[in-house]
């Protein structure tokens, strides 16, 4: 909606809440904003039916025995990075240049695929060890925590792939920089909730 | 090839079942040869279907909500029956296993597909006219939203004829909703519907949430907000902040019965009781998303009908906002009986009678609004004073309830059911009625009949008490929920009285029925051509009912709470404003069905997961993501209307107004 041109946006001494109706790229930004804080919700959920369940090991192998932390720390370490360089890929993005936003976001996307590989080879070795999710509560809820992120990230590779399409086809227009903005606050809120995952699920099986 | 579907999971032998879906596919034959027969189906699909207009999906979740109370209303109607019938020795009609799918049912259908959807509907056609402004935040994620809760209701419906439903009550509650103790497809259709439709209610509370914190006509600061809007807005950051929840039990739920795991199994470590805990933090905020709209719409209607503004509009939003914040903090209540001891129960119970503090301040806002007012005694003021008479009864009996003590004798009882009927009834749907009859003008250009819709009033107010007040009794004395059967003959005369009164309101049903048919048929004696048959008091009465598809040709600028009353008390002033208008052409977005088509391939996928069909779901879900794609790169999802085609249809609209 171009509701812009009836805001008294640009009036001057007027309080924000009174200026009327915000532009579609603040409405877009905050729409997005708050599915991510929903989304974070839902996480809050499964790292409390982790706090709950993750010492219900039932005679089973527990973190400390099963966790990598070499493995995890590479994990990390790509997911940060491809943070860094979204962000990167961003101020290109917002100086509408395509190729070095291509070139940010190529590498975003291999860190994020190698993180998934990462993630996916940890389960693998955990469960060819009788340590799948099925074995324990304590299981089931890291398979489910950490997966859903991982699942997050599969989305967010994803969708990046959709957005390299969008902008290959459809070019820099409003649209298409709002979603890539969106992308971004996205890629962004995964590495808090893997920060929240790296401290409560594999610092914490050390305790 | 179709997973766990045969022929045997219709249930050929269960007459009431097989009637039932008799009359439901010659009702549903008889309506699609009628729209096919005058050839309204291009209608239907051009202005309904694949609208994209708030007041339009806000009026189809209505009918969503009215479909679906028949069916809950018909479940609590055999409950009631077989309740009358099946003391001492007797069984009743219903054996055990479709008794509990009946209670398990109604309490799914009524909170989720009757009150939330009206709700919902009640928020979705009014805030945005309230606010002054043209159309929801995301009006394409509004039409998504709808018709994912289409899904939840078609296949909680399907339930009932291929397959059954969870046995499980309305929450359903492991370990007996685990695979282990309920191996069939019930709980697979409760989940789903579920899932479908809580993450369409999702995107709804975002969706709205957003439209009402940032986009507001110019001039309307929070402060000026109408309060509806405010209890909308506190509705839905609940949805925001709750239904995620609602998400991740569920999704351990169904990875318990599908793959294995064991977040809530009896071995290898899982916790029941930490499902009752995550399923009531998303639970007891749904009680507030419910009620505190119904709070908004009586906030309106008795501002309106009283001719006064609102008595402590501040303290109304600070209460609002209060409860809000509170809801989150008392889940524990639904379960003292868990066991975790004094301190815990303690915290919880005192916590669940502060908020009757705030809910007490708006009891006395209303009265005081009341009070030295000229009030217009029309059919929303009746649902309004029977709601403050009703409500403060339920809210005490719920304040007894938080006494832990007294909750481990009454938990479970048929005293609990009384309760939260008291203010479900006597606030939500006492609520959605005055909401319905008061903005019905606004959506459709006329009154409903005042007569009827006393009658459908009464009907409910007396049948409320009559089908309520002896279960409250039965409570004390000891009767449980839940029970297919009992062995005390004494209290069969009480469950007569309940069934009566359940009678009294299935009247009330379908007078409203009654109602909607002659008011069609009288609508030209009932017309409003002002937009403002109730004198009323916010935007939405500025425009002509019903509303142009942009609701404000020229977005209003408001100066204070209670925009439209002061604006119309200079009416001089008025027409000279609508003289000097000049019109600009703006943009409005286009109808599309991908809204339907994604809900399409969900209820596919929906029912796919729920029989195990895997070539199915998996048609289903890429059918839905390839919707979304193509939604994705459309660029001409929006319209231009031509200044010229304002003007005519405003001119038109002052005309009829008296506003030139």
């Amino acid at each position: 909606m171009n509701a812009t041109v009836e805001s008294l946006e640009d009036a001057p001494g007027i309080p924000l809440s009174f200026q009327g109706p915000a532009s579609a790229r603040v409405v877009a930004s905050f729409g997005f904003w708050l599915f991510l804080l929903s989304d974070i919700v839902m996480f809050a959920a499964m790292f409390a039916a982790y706090a709950v369940l993750s010492g219900e090991t039932a005679g089973g192998l527990s973190g400390a025995d099963l966790f990598d932390r070499r493995h995890v720390f590479i994990e990390t370490l790509c997911l940060l990075f491809s943070s860094v360089t979204c962000g990167f890929g961003m101020l290109a993005i917002q100086r509408e240049d395509a190729g070095s936003a291509f070139r940010w976001m190529l590498l975003t996307f291999l860190l994020g695929a190698v993180f998934v590989g990462l993630e996916v080879s940890e389960f693998f070795g955990m469960v060819s060890r009788g340590a799948g999710p099925s074995r324990s509560a304590f299981l089931s809820s890291f398979f489910m925590l950490v997966g859903t992120h991982g699942l997050h990230v599969t989305t967010g590779l994803l969708w990046l792939l959709v957005m390299f399409a969008q902008v290959r086809s459809l070019g820099f227009r409003p649209m298409v920089t709002r979603r890539l903005f969106c992308f971004g606050l996205f890629w962004h809120a995964l590495d808090i909730v893997w920060v929240g995952v790296f401290t409560i699920v594999y610092l914490g099986a050390y305790r | 090839m179709f997973g766990k579907l045969t022929w045997a999971a219709i249930p050929f032998g269960e007459p009431i079942v097989m009637i039932t879906a008799a009359v439901v596919g010659s009702f549903a034959f008889i309506l699609v040869l009628t729209v096919t027969i005058k050839g309204w189906w291009s209608y239907l699909w051009q202005e309904w279907i694949t609208s994209v207009d708030h007041k339009r999906i806000g009026v189809m979740y209505m009918i969503l909500a009215l479909v679906m109370l028949v069916r809950g209303f018909a479940d609590a109607l055999m409950m009631r029956t077989q309740l009358a019938l099946a003391a001492g020795g007797a069984q009743g009609y219903l054996p055990p296993e479709h008794y509990d799918q009946v209670f398990s049912a109604h309490g799914t259908i009524m909170i989720f597909f009757v009150a939330m959807a009206a709700v919902v509907g009640l928020m979705n056609f009014a805030v945005p006219l309230q606010l002054g402004i043209r159309d929801v935040a995301f009006p394409v994620l509004n039409s998504v939203s709808f018709w994912l809760t289409a899904v939840g209701v078609l296949l909680v419906n399907a339930s009932l004829f291929v397959g059954e439903f969870a046995r499980t009550g309305w929450l359903a509650y492991p370990p007996l909703s685990e695979i282990q103790y309920s191996p069939g497809v019930g709980v697979d259709y409760y989940l789903w519907a579920l899932q479908i439709s809580g993450l369409g209610t999702l995107l709804s509370g975002i969706n709205l949430t957003t439209t009402i914190l940032k986009l507001r006509a110019p001039g309307m600061g929070y402060s000026r907000m109408p309060v509806f809007c405010w209890t909308a807005l506190a509705a839905n950051l609940l949805i925001v902040a709750a239904f995620p929840i609602l998400t991740a039990t569920f999704a351990m739920l169904l990875l318990d019965r599908y793959c294995g795991f064991h977040f809530f199994t009896n071995d290898l470590g899982g916790n029941p009781m930490m499902y009752i805990n995550l399923i009531w933090i998303w639970g007891h905020p749904e009680v507030y998303i419910l009620i505190l709209p119904a709070f908004g719409v009586f906030s309106e209607v008795i501002a309106t009908f009283a001719g006064k503004p609102l008595f402590g509009y501040r303290s109304m939003v600070i209460a609002t906002m209060a409860i809000c914040v509170l809801s989150f903090l008392v889940w524990l209540h639904h379960f003292f009986t868990m066991g975790a001891g004094a301190d815990v129960n303690g915290f919880f119970g005192i916590m669940t009678m502060i908020i009757a503090v705030p809910t007490g301040v708006k009891v006395f806002n209303w009265i005081f609004t009341l009070y030295g007012g000229r009030i217009r005694f029309s059919v929303p003021v009746y649902w309004a004073l029977g709601f403050m008479v009703t409500f403060v009864i339920g809210g005490m009996t719920g304040v007894l309830m938080a006494i832990p003590p007294a909750d481990f004798v009454l938990h479970n009882s048929l005293f609990l059911v009384a309760h939260f009927h008291n203010t479900a009834i006597g606030g939500v749907l006492f609520g959605i009625m005055a909401g319905f009859t008061y903005w019905f003008p606004k959506a459709f250009g006329f009154r409903l009949n005042e007569r009827i819709g006393k009658a459908v009033f009464w009907c409910w107010f007396i049948g409320f008490y009559l089908a309520f007040m002896p279960l409250y009794a039965l409570g004390l004395k000891g009767a449980t929920r839940r029970m297919q059967h009992y062995a005390n003959l004494s209290w069969q005369p009480l469950m007569h009285l309940a069934l009566g009164g359940a009678l009294l309101i299935l009247v009330g049903i379908a007078l409203t029925v009654v109602q909607l048919v002659v008011s069609i048929r009288q609508k030209d004696k009932n017309r409003d051509v002002t937009g403002d048959p109730w004198n009323g008091r916010t935007l939405e009465w500025s425009v002509s009912s019903p509303p142009p598809a942009w609701n404000f040709a020229v977005l209003p600028r408001v100066q204070r709470t209670d925009a439209y009353w002061f604006q119309k008390q200079d009416r001089a002033e008025m027409k000279r404003e609508f003289a000097q208008r000049s019109y600009e052409a703006f943009a409005v977005p286009k109808n599309t069905p991908v809204g339907f088509f994604v809900a399409f391939f969900t209820a596919a996928l929906g029912f796919a997961l729920i029989w195990r069909i895997w070539w199915l779901a998996i048609i289903g879900f890429l059918g839905a993501m390839a919707v979304c794609l193509l939604q994705a790169w459309r660029i001409d999802g929006e319209v231009q209307v031509p200044a010229e085609e304002i003007a005519v249809i405003e001119r038109e609209f002052a005309l009829k107004a008296n506003l030139v």
